[in-house]
């Protein structure tokens, strides 16, 4: 028994971070898709290799595991990173495999981009700039399709979270379906598990810009994060942001291990990193006043990303519902629908 | 991340499992708040004792098996899996005895822990007082040398202590230099509570059981062996027992996680009453318990790789404390009107009140939280 990252998970954050810290700065998330910043980032990302980190050694990728996954994905979600990496790191890898194996040299080697849209809402995620799009197998069940976009007919769809680049295709060329029971449950599980570990990192952001600014904020001649209202607001963030990054750990651990009863951790894991991130991001917008309630202050960056994946990939009273089903107490009524 | 038991520690578990269920007690015993029930727990602590799993951490020779700290924790998750009685000697054995591993002369040990594991000595805690709660800083209690005797006379009033009313003994603070600033000339005294000048009168507690005392000093004469710790350093001594009472050895995972099973159990045996927003909440408190218990492995590992909690038990403290009445308040909404009945849950739920009040309240936990892992300015 040992919980904590190894020597290895850490190592490859630390290199991650360090690329993220210099290539994507707020600026970068706000120069957005098609910008020479976020192309630069990709392009330092994929010298790293890390969309082959679920791939095999044989296949050229990393060979690594989810628990990788988690502290990869964290600190994606620290720097906001406005790519689609849950869906070319986390989730392309097992449906590529399986459906489309002449495309993943391309995804490793960093010159094929993928978005997902696991509930098929016809909108992807840093779409503009994609190759491939997964669509469907929400839930871990059904069939994903696997689209080439790269001639299809992009349309942008506004979103909450302005970095998002939301992008609908119309005419995609439908290239392979998955319907592998055990590989559309894999691509799910690994989506759900990078989005929970990217909440984690977003958490952790906003906590720290907030800390920051309530250290030296001052009003009525003291620093306002003196004030115990102040301090109970971020001791409450900081309670949500440590109970719930365990279980991301837990869960990636499991995913790993195929530990056959991990639809528990990896439904506590989304649903409390979900609600960790709601709850640091509504104490940090407040501990923020009216200098958080603004584009101009990068806080929004932070906070916008986290209501996209709130939303994504299962909500938290989603993974609570599916939780209940498994614990044989379900609900009676209307289960919520993503 | 390795989250796997070695064989060890699984052995260590069946042996535990097998023993418990041997045995626990078939019928749930009164509660241990009464002088009753106490009692009954007193029959159980022996019985747990007499076969080494009173305190399994311990060297063998105070009673324990010498177990690791993931064995404890095993150890624990057993023991609410199977039901058994709640440790009346929990304040002894939970509290004071790490303050007395970390402080107490070897003769202190020798002496005190043998008869603390065999719930022979049975320990009330003697902090706060009748102005001095939360601000426990603010104690008013005095310890008075007495060269001529080797010892030191004790006056004031403790108050809130649980269970003093059928304790032996009682770990406290008194302040040995009055001149000394609110923190400093306190002292760790260790008082037998049979001592001439030491009156107890027990008082009821919200749930009607007589599980407080107030504790009256009056001119009561303890020797010099009664110090913990070294004279005027009773508050950082203290200090290692509150890390203790709010951190994972007094609330174990093990406890909520039985709770929230027990919790699941009831939403399924009361079908009809749970609505989807029950069960909503079901969920709720499963995944806080399991939260719990993933944060707790995470910092069990800290401390075995020498990164000890310090003030991040106060993590642990409001989130147990939090997560205990949410779990209780769910369970009063799918027993409907049989919620009034005194029953489990009722107590259960009454106890679950006091969490977020004991160890230090959650608004003083919180601004420990903000100051000190935070780093957010005092005021």
């Amino acid at each position: 028994m040992r919980f904590a990252p190894s020597d290895e998970q850490r190592e490859l954050a630390a290199v991650v971070r360090q690329v993220l810290t210099e290539r994507c700065p707020p600026a970068t998330v706000r120069a957005g898709a098609g910008s020479a910043q976020v192309a630069s980032l990709a392009e330092s990302l994929a010298g790293l290799g890390v969309a082959g980190l679920l791939v095999t050694e044989d296949d050229g990728g990393l060979g690594l595991d989810e628990n990788h996954l988690v502290s990869v994905f964290e600190q994606i979600g620290y720097a906001a990173a406005p790519l689609p990496l849950t869906a070319t790191l986390a989730v392309a890898p097992a449906v590529l495999v399986s459906g489309a194996p002449d495309l993943l040299a391309g995804l490793v080697g960093g010159s094929l981009t993928v978005g997902a849209d696991p509930a098929a809402t016809g909108r992807v995620a840093f779409g503009s700039g994609v190759d491939v799009v997964l669509s469907g197998g929400f839930g871990g069940t059904g069939r994903i399709e696997v689209f080439d976009v790269s001639e299809a007919t992009a349309s942008a769809s506004p979103s909450v979270d302005f970095a998002l680049d939301l992008t609908g295709y119309a005419d995609a060329r439908l290239v392979a379906t998955v319907d592998d029971p055990q590989v559309v449950r894999l691509a799910w599980e690994r989506g759900v598990l990078a989005a929970s570990a990217e909440l984690i990192g977003l958490s952790r952001r906003m906590l720290d810009l907030t800390v920051e600014h309530v250290r030296t904020r001052e009003q009525f001649g003291v620093p306002i994060g003196s004030f115990q209202a102040v301090k109970h607001h971020l001791a409450t963030a900081l309670l949500q942001l440590e109970f719930a990054a365990p279980v991301v750990a837990t869960a990636g651990f499991e995913l790993a291990a195929g530990v056959p009863g991990r639809l528990r951790s990896l439904a506590t894991a989304k649903a409390l990193a979900s609600e960790a991130a709601h709850v640091v991001g509504r104490a940090a917008l407040q501990c923020h006043g009216a200098i958080g309630y603004t584009t101009e202050y990068d806080l929004q960056l932070f906070l916008k990303r986290s209501w996209a994946l709130e939303s994504s990939w299962g909500s938290s009273a989603w993974h609570r519902a599916a939780l209940l089903a498994d614990l044989g107490v379900g609900l009676t009524g209307a289960r919520p629908a993503s | 991340m390795d989250l796997t038991w070695s064989a060890q520690d699984e052995q260590f578990r069946a042996e535990a499992r097998d023993w418990l269920a041997t045995n626990v007690p078939r019928q749930p015993l009164p509660s241990g708040d009464t002088a009753a029930g106490f009692a009954a727990h007193l029959e159980w602590e022996r019985a747990l004792h007499a076969d080494r799993w009173s305190v399994v951490s311990w060297p063998e020779a105070y009673g324990g098996r010498e177990a690791s700290i993931w064995q404890w924790l095993i150890f624990e998750e057993e023991y609410y899996r199977a039901a058994a009685p709640q440790r009346v000697t929990q304040n002894g054995i939970f509290l004071l005895a790490p303050t007395i591993f970390e402080f107490g002369t070897k003769e202190q040990q020798d002496e005190l822990l043998p008869r603390m594991a065999a719930a022979r000595d049975l320990w009330a805690q003697g902090w706060s007082e009748p102005g001095a709660g939360s601000d426990l800083a603010g104690i008013r209690s005095q310890a008075v040398r007495d060269e001529q005797a080797g010892g030191w006379r004790l006056s004031g009033q403790k108050t809130w202590s649980t269970r003093g009313a059928f304790c032996t003994h009682l770990f406290g603070l008194f302040r040995t230099d009055p001149q000394a600033a609110r923190h400093r000339g306190l002292t760790y005294f260790l008082v037998p509570l049979d001592t001439p000048g030491v009156t107890v009168r027990g008082f009821d507690r919200l749930d009607g059981d007589e599980g407080f005392a107030d504790v009256f000093f009056e001119d009561a004469f303890v020797p010099d062996s009664a110090v913990l710790g070294g004279v005027d350093q009773g508050w950082s001594v203290a200090m290692s027992t509150t890390g203790s009472e709010r951190g994972l050895t007094l609330r174990s995972p093990g406890r909520f996680l039985k709770a929230a099973d027990a919790l699941v159990a009831l939403a399924g045996d009361r079908a009809e009453a749970a609505t989807d927003l029950l069960r909503d909440r079901v969920a709720r408190s499963w995944m806080q318990a399991h939260a719990y218990q993933q944060f707790t492995l995470a910092q069990v590992t800290d401390i075995v790789e020498g990164r000890p909690a310090g003030a991040r038990s106060s993590l642990n403290k409001v989130f147990w404390s939090e997560l205990d009445i949410a779990l209780h308040e769910t369970a009063l909404e799918l027993l409907g009107p049989d919620a009034l009945v005194d029953g489990p849950w009722t107590r259960g739920y009454q106890f679950s009140l006091s969490g977020p009040i004991y160890a230090g309240t959650n608004e003083i936990q919180r601004n420990i939280i903000a100051e000190r892992l935070l780093g957010l300015p005092r005021r």
